[in-house]
């Protein structure tokens, strides 16, 4: 099968790719390995730079609506961390005191959702804070499953009953100005999240549970149908095990699915991630990354892979694929022409594009510029 | 340096991270709150089982087996097959008459297709229905699917010599399913392989594949058909070097995934060769070969891919046929599962469920109004069929129709 891109990794930043790239008339194939990092989306994009307007349409055309607002957010523990672009959903603020009186509103039994920590934050910064559980005869069904009682049911049920929880709460309601809920809403129906905030006489405050996150899943949906939509095809739960590779381009990749049915292209792009998903792998003596054999920068010694302390900032994860100034790969030092990368897998490595997501939205931008040059 | 080896698991269990992404994929989880979802019913549950098989969890019967939890996993676990291959380990419980009876597709198939005529009157009757409800626990919304007088096999038989012209051949696995009740879709084969100059064989004996056998707790006849296929397929394969073609998508994924990694019989020497007739037909195409499609040919489509098909990764190849044909109108639906995973969907115990499973996909049907729905299995054909009144095709028979 013949294609003008494929893009190898089908999380945030392959499916901008390949969404630009439809939309430029090409013809592209995704090819990811499982589900992806954005199933672990905090709901802010961890960038401070202003984002270009293509950005913002790119995700509005799919239905997802950010805000760029620089401030900080509120973590699932009660800490705050600094943000700027964000989904509608997810509030920033100017400081950390946001609030006066907060009211935080909790399921009963369920634990991924940390009601007693944010208030324990929340008080730290000044604000007084009181939780309460909610008991809805809808929940009653995942106490038969308690270990499966997990954001992403919930948030099945909650499409339908939201208006409930609604009610309950404008009940408990006192004197607070703020009420902070678990992101469990609006994962089918999007505009959930603006109707409770219509209906509670408070500023509602949606804050993280443990993953799969709701916004995440949401986002990763309406980008791959968005992306389908265009006539891109997501080959889902794939993966590519071999690339073939002639004085310096790259020819085609086989995959695990297709065994001896390969994928051919004129331009590929790797956006394989990090070490969760496998972009990046380690042994005790290297780290390498597994399809191209590209070239890797990391620490010689071992033991500067890791600090012991546990919470600093660990130097592995800094490490990652080496790229040229217009992202091609490097191999042997030399750059393979028509392979591009993007996304985490190239660590710390071309700092200008900036960290995380951000640089995962602008290393996706910027390769398919390079790509549509040409 | 063959690190790897020290670190490998069975079904890669030791690979999962906790991360949850499988339980947002799961269909049963969101409709039957009885089900311990897979990350608990697979890798969570394997560190326990291999401590102390006491704690095998009988819920896990409620795994539709649709390996959406493994398409979904970013770290390789073969969830799906972790649940299933424990059912096979500690299940010990007989299985009841009526999953007999659902399992032995090719055993019913024989008895009844002498007497389709009246078989097929006597299983549309309402009170026939009624009593399969109360006495086997066979849901009685569910119909029968028909069964067909003259066999495919027989009918392939009285062409074989006028198939063996061609200068091209390939073997053709039927399944039960193109045997004994809807032969239509294995003539529709032979029409469009023969004008793409390929003539079809039978294998000298098939069984079923095995599927139905494996979920309802009858693995070592499963394994039987699947040394007595594996069996056939080498003699198609290696003595007579031909691919072997199924049109149904769950025979294929169970001859080359199931057989390995659930039954443990090999299948090394003829993994590859086994194809989905699509693909098939999808790689002569690239390769050049032509089919003369009718002028004027129209038909709004939208096309399923079932749960198994995913799994495999060849979606692809039949939604891209489909797009070949001149003058057809194409929507991929949404991927999610229909529901009714073979035998279990007709189980009175799962049909609630198996419905609200299928809900969102029936919505979307519905809201696409298409002319037909375009699929590549058979058990989803009457899931659809049943639940949204819209007519299911296979590929391979909007293909046959489209062209001279």
């Amino acid at each position: 099968m013949k294609f003008d891109t494929v893009i190898i990794g089908g999380g945030l930043s392959g499916m901008i790719a390949g969404i630009t790239l439809q939309k430029a008339g090409q013809r592209t194939a995704i090819i990811s390995t499982g589900q992806n990092a954005l199933h672990f989306f905090s709901g802010s994009f961890e960038s401070m730079q202003e984002p270009e307007q293509r950005v913002l349409d790119l995700f509005a055309e799919a239905g997802v609506r950010l805000h760029y607002t620089p401030g900080v957010r509120l973590m699932p523990l009660g800490t705050f961390k600094e943000s700027a672009l964000s989904l509608e959903d997810v509030d920033l603020f100017p400081t950390p005191a946001f609030a006066k009186k907060v009211l935080i509103v909790n399921f009963t039994g369920y634990h991924d959702f940390f009601s007693s920590f944010l208030a324990e934050g929340l008080e730290k910064q000044g604000m007084s804070c009181r939780v309460r559980f909610l008991n809805l005869p809808e929940m009653e069904r995942f106490e038969q499953s308690p270990s499966e009682m997990r954001s992403v049911q919930i948030a099945r049920t909650m499409d339908r009953v939201w208006e409930k929880v609604v009610q309950e709460v404008r009940v408990l309601l006192k004197d607070e100005d703020t009420v902070i809920l678990p992101q469990v809403f609006g994962l089918q129906d999007t505009s959930v999240p603006g109707r409770i905030r219509q209906n509670i006489p408070a500023r509602v405050i949606f804050a993280g549970t443990l993953p799969p996150s709701v916004p995440g899943l949401r986002t990763q949906i309406l980008l791959k149908q968005r992306y389908q939509l265009l006539g891109g095809t997501y080959l889902m739960g794939d993966e590519v095990v071999r690339a073939h590779t002639h004085r310096g381009v790259v020819h085609s990749v086989a995959t695990k699915n297709l065994d001896n049915h390969y994928v051919e292209a004129d331009s590929f792009i790797l956006s394989t991630g990090s070490f969760f998903s496998k972009g990046l792998v380690s042994n005790p003596f290297e780290v390498f990354e597994p399809i191209f054999g590209l070239d890797v920068e990391f620490k010689e010694d071992r033991n500067e892979w890791y600090n012991p302390a546990f919470k600093e900032d660990q130097p592995y994860m800094h490490f990652g694929v080496k790229a040229d100034a217009n992202l091609h790969a490097l191999k042997d030092g030399k750059p393979l022409k028509n392979l591009y990368v993007a996304g985490s897998v190239l660590g710390d490595n071309c700092p200008e594009f900036g960290t995380a997501a951000g640089k995962a939205i602008r290393t996706a931008l910027h390769a398919v510029d390079q790509i549509l040059k040409k | 340096m063959k690190l790897q080896e020290y670190t490998e698991s069975k079904h890669n269990f030791e690979e999962c991270m906790k991360c949850t992404v499988c339980t947002a994929y799961c269909p049963v989880l969101q409709a039957n709150p009885l089900y311990p979802g897979p990350k608990q019913a697979g890798p969570d549950g394997e560190r326990l089982r291999l401590k102390d098989p006491y704690f095998f969890n009988q819920a896990l019967k409620y795994c539709l087996n649709c390996k959406r939890c493994e398409v979904a996993c970013p770290s390789g676990v073969n969830v799906a097959d972790l649940i299933q291959s424990a059912r096979i380990k500690y299940d010990h419980t007989p299985p009841k008459l009526r999953d007999r009876i659902l399992a032995s597709t090719d055993f019913m198939g024989k008895l009844a297709r002498p007497f389709a005529p009246i078989v097929n009157g006597v299983t549309s009757l309402g009170i026939t229905k009624t009593v399969l409800d109360a006495t086997l626990k066979i849901d009685h919304h569910r119909t029968f699917p028909k069964y067909s007088g003259m066999g495919f096999e027989s009918w392939l038989k009285l062409h074989r010599k006028e198939q063996a012209e061609f200068p091209e051949q390939v073997a053709y696995f039927h399944g039960c399913y193109v045997n004994y009740n809807y032969p239509q879709l294995g003539k529709d084969l032979v029409k469009v392989l023969n004008a793409l100059g390929v003539g079809v064989q039978l294998l000298e004996k098939e069984k079923c594949c095995g599927i139905a056998l494996i979920t309802n707790g009858m693995s070592a006849e499963a394994r039987k058909h699947a040394v007595h296929n594996i069996g056939q397929l080498r003699q198609a394969v290696v003595d007579k070097g031909l691919k072997v073609l199924t049109t149904s998508s769950t025979c294929a994924l169970t001859m080359r995934d199931e057989y390995p990694n659930l039954l443990g019989v090999d299948n090394a020497d003829v993994r590859e060769s086994l194809l989905l007739a699509t693909r098939f037909i999808y790689e002569k195409l690239e390769k050049g070969a032509q089919l003369k499609f009718k002028p004027g040919y129209h038909k709004k489509i939208a096309y399923h891919t079932p749960c198994h098909l995913e799994k495999m990764g060849w979606g692809i190849f039949s939604q891209k046929l489909l797009q070949m044909i001149p003058g057809v109108e194409f929507t991929l639906l949404d991927t999610n599962c229909c529901g009714i995973s073979g035998t279990y969907g007709f189980k009175k115990e799962n049909y609630e469920v198996s419905q609200a499973i299928g809900e969102a996909l029936f919505t979307q049907i519905r809201a696409v109004n298409p002319e037909v729905v375009a699929c590549d299995c058979e058990t989803c054909k009457w899931q659809i069929e049943m639940s949204t009144g819209y007519t299911v095709m296979n590929p391979i028979s909007i293909l046959a129709e489209a062209i001279e």
